[in-house]
């Protein structure tokens, strides 16, 4: 119990621990796949909203993964029956810092916030690898820990789909101990279209931003023509 | 030139020529165009290294008007709100997320931020190359350097307003190191936070502090930064002085009018700027985690310290020095005297236009002794940039203690080394290489 309880003390300073030495497995995923967007929106109301809120997002954006406002009020929604309101937690945070030891973090910018210096997109590999390697460990209150995330507050919410890992400690890999409700590959599968869809809500007009992209650059090139050929033209007598 | 008198616009009777002479009669409209645009004499020789200094102008507006628009939406309120997060870092995802465009117009303020800093320190390194802050240029030089430290704090300021993690423990940090100054020292970084702690007080001060005073008084430099180069003129990449050769209607003869010649020309320079601009804004806003850096995507937590805490790159080289200070001097801590090397560190360049002795301007007549000396500055500059971006260690520190030496010395040296060198003829006139 005592070690339980150092281990709160400790677990929100080891919510900013990086990686580390962790190898983390690069997420295969892409933000363009909308069907797989949808996916993973629809795993991540059914498995994340619980404990976790998306405080920033807001349940009509939804509808941009390509979904009419029918089906995200038939899907997607829990919580909540305002197609505008935000994708808040229903669980109260007090009482969750009982249950877990720390309040789970808002996830609306979670894939953001995981970057590092230098490389930014680095949250999703994270994200891909952290979902993938919870284990049994009789030692933590949950009943489960994490290699990459050690000792997290945080218990195995997928582990139906996924089943239960064990730790080799001489090998330090993970083994399938029972298998859940999902082959190791299709799991892999929905955990990477969960974590696209958490790439997508840090930043739902990322896409948007990248092609609008292309035209300003397109404009400014055109741009470009006409002012360097103005600059010659009145320059063209100075020597 | 610019306080030159120029005659009164007389109107030719048409209705526009008629309100031109009526307010000309009462503004100097004539001479403030003439004087600084159409009638002030540039060197007509001027470089690549030539397009910072109306660039930094460019970012300056930008800063300006998407900072407008920012205000309109974000809220400087720590308190927490119905689901638990500070009205603060809320607002800025609101922008972001709920405002039509202001995605757009938050990432043109972040990564303005950046490339307001690449920019000065680009303009900056020209002045170093062609000895621009010499006689007669060095109260340029001075506005030049009071804008660069005004420009330091207008970024410390504005980069708490997010309130994400880095915001708050960055100046956690930094209004720290006050508190190491003698006798004063507690009081004063009490005054600047307003509180024991960095909290919402600290955050409206410095959201007061960031959208009023430091424009205010950084657009005031500007102007005197620009008032008092026409008044003297430019220099250019031969530091020739141009108003030492003038034709018979004492024009410089290796002048031209910076409108509409430079106009143009700076132009094509914002042009390309933007392409550079845009790409980052459009493709890599967060400018690979070091622009918007990671842990900022965090709520500030007063209970949580983050393992790493960073300064964003364009203070990391000055962070470094401060970290390089180690030891305790005449019974005061290694932190003050960190403290006095950073500052030192920005407030050397000011010295300049007397610490340098060398009888040429340009680097171009220069020799090997000064391309080295400002060879090795970039580099120790570099490195102490880079080195600040990381957690210390006892490697990294001994390194930047031999930069920091390196950058010291490249300055108190400069009256030695700079007279040491093997200098070449400069021409009478200008050159277009």
């Amino acid at each position: 119990m005592k070690k339980f309880l150092i281990a709160l003390l400790f677990a929100p300073i080891m919510a900013f621990a990086s990686t580390g030495n962790v190898h983390v497995d690069k997420w295969p995923g892409s933000v363009s796949d909308k069907a797989a967007l949808q996916n993973g929106a629809k795993l991540f109301v059914n498995y994340c909203l619980n404990c976790h809120g998306a405080s920033y997002m807001r349940y009509k954006n939804l509808m941009d993964l390509g979904l009419t406002e029918q089906q995200v009020r038939e899907n997607l929604m829990f919580t909540s029956d305002k197609i505008g309101g935000l994708m808040a937690v229903a669980a109260r945070s007090d009482e969750q810092k009982q249950w877990f030891g720390a309040t789970p973090p808002d996830l609306t910018i979670v894939a953001r916030a995981r970057g590092e210096a230098g490389n930014a997109a680095a949250g999703a590999d994270w994200l891909y690898t952290y979902l993938r390697s919870f284990y049994r460990d009789a030692n933590r209150p949950t009943g489960w820990n994490n290699v990459v995330f050690e000792n997290v507050g945080m218990p195995h919410i997928l582990y139906g789909l996924q089943g239960q890992q064990v730790l080799n400690h001489e090998t330090h890999k993970l083994e399938l101990a029972v298998p859940g409700s999902m082959a190791p590959a299709e799991f892999d599968k929905a955990v990477s279209d969960l974590v696209g869809f958490m790439v997508w809500m840090g930043e739902p007009q990322q896409e948007f931003r990248r092609t609008l992209g292309w035209f300003v650059l397109a404009f400014l090139a055109v741009l470009f023509v006409v002012a360097y050929a103005l600059k010659k033209e009145y320059w063209k007598d100075i020597h | 030139m610019a306080a030159g008198n120029f005659e009164k616009y007389k109107s030719d009777g048409s209705l526009a020529g008629n309100a031109l002479e009526w307010v000309d009669a009462r503004f100097p409209a004539t001479s403030l165009w003439k004087g600084h645009l159409s009638e002030y004499y540039a060197p007509k020789n001027f470089n690549f290294w030539y397009f910072f200094g109306s660039l930094a102008l460019l970012v300056l507006v930008i800063q300006i008007v998407t900072g407008i628009f920012l205000v309109m939406h974000y809220k400087p309120d720590a308190a927490l709100n119905a689901n638990g997060v500070p009205v603060a870092f809320a607002s800025v995802e609101y922008i972001m997320r709920d405002v039509p465009g202001g995605w757009l117009i938050r990432y043109m303020h972040s990564t303005g931020a950046s490339a307001f800093f690449i920019v000065v320190y680009l303009h900056m390194f020209r002045g170093l190359l062609y000895g621009s802050y010499r006689k007669p240029r060095e109260l340029t030089w001075l506005f030049g350097v009071a804008i660069f430290l005004c420009l330091m704090g207008e970024a410390f300021f504005g980069y708490l307003l997010p309130w994400g993690q880095m915001s708050y423990w960055g100046a956690q940090v930094i209004v720290n190191l006050f508190s190491a100054i003698p006798v004063i020292g507690g009081d004063l970084s009490l005054i600047i936070r307003g509180d024991f702690v960095v909290g919402d007080a600290t955050l409206n001060r410095f959201f007061s502090f960031h959208v009023i005073a430091f424009p205010l008084v950084l657009i005031g430099l500007v102007a005197a930064h620009v008032l008092a180069l026409h008044e003297t003129g430019s220099n250019n990449p031969d530091g020739v002085e141009i108003k030492a050769n003038k034709d018979e209607h004492g024009i410089p003869r290796d002048g031209i009018p910076f409108h509409p010649y430079y106009t143009v020309k700076d132009i094509v320079g914002v042009v390309v700027f933007l392409m550079v601009f845009s790409a980052v804004m459009f493709w890599a806003p967060e400018g690979g985690g070091y622009f918007l850096e990671t842990p900022n995507f965090y709520p500030a937590d007063p209970l949580k310290t983050p393992p790493h805490i960073a300064p964003v790159w364009y203070f990391t080289p000055f962070y470094s020095i401060l970290r390089a200070m180690v030891w305790n001097f005449f019974g005061l801590d290694a932190k003050f005297w960190g403290v006095v090397a950073m500052g030192a560190s920005v407030v050397i360049f000011a010295g300049l236009p007397w610490l340098d002795r060398s009888p040429v301007k340009s680097i171009r007549y220069r020799g090997p002794i000064t391309k080295a000396m400002y060879t090795i500055f970039v580099i120790c500059f570099f490195i102490l940039g880079y080195l600040g971006t990381l957690s210390p260690s006892p490697m990294g520190e001994l390194v930047s203690q031999v930069c920091t030496v390196f950058y010291f010395g490249f300055f108190l040296g400069m009256p030695w080394w700079s007279r040491m060198d093997k200098f070449k003829p400069v021409p009478d006139r200008v050159t277009m290489k």
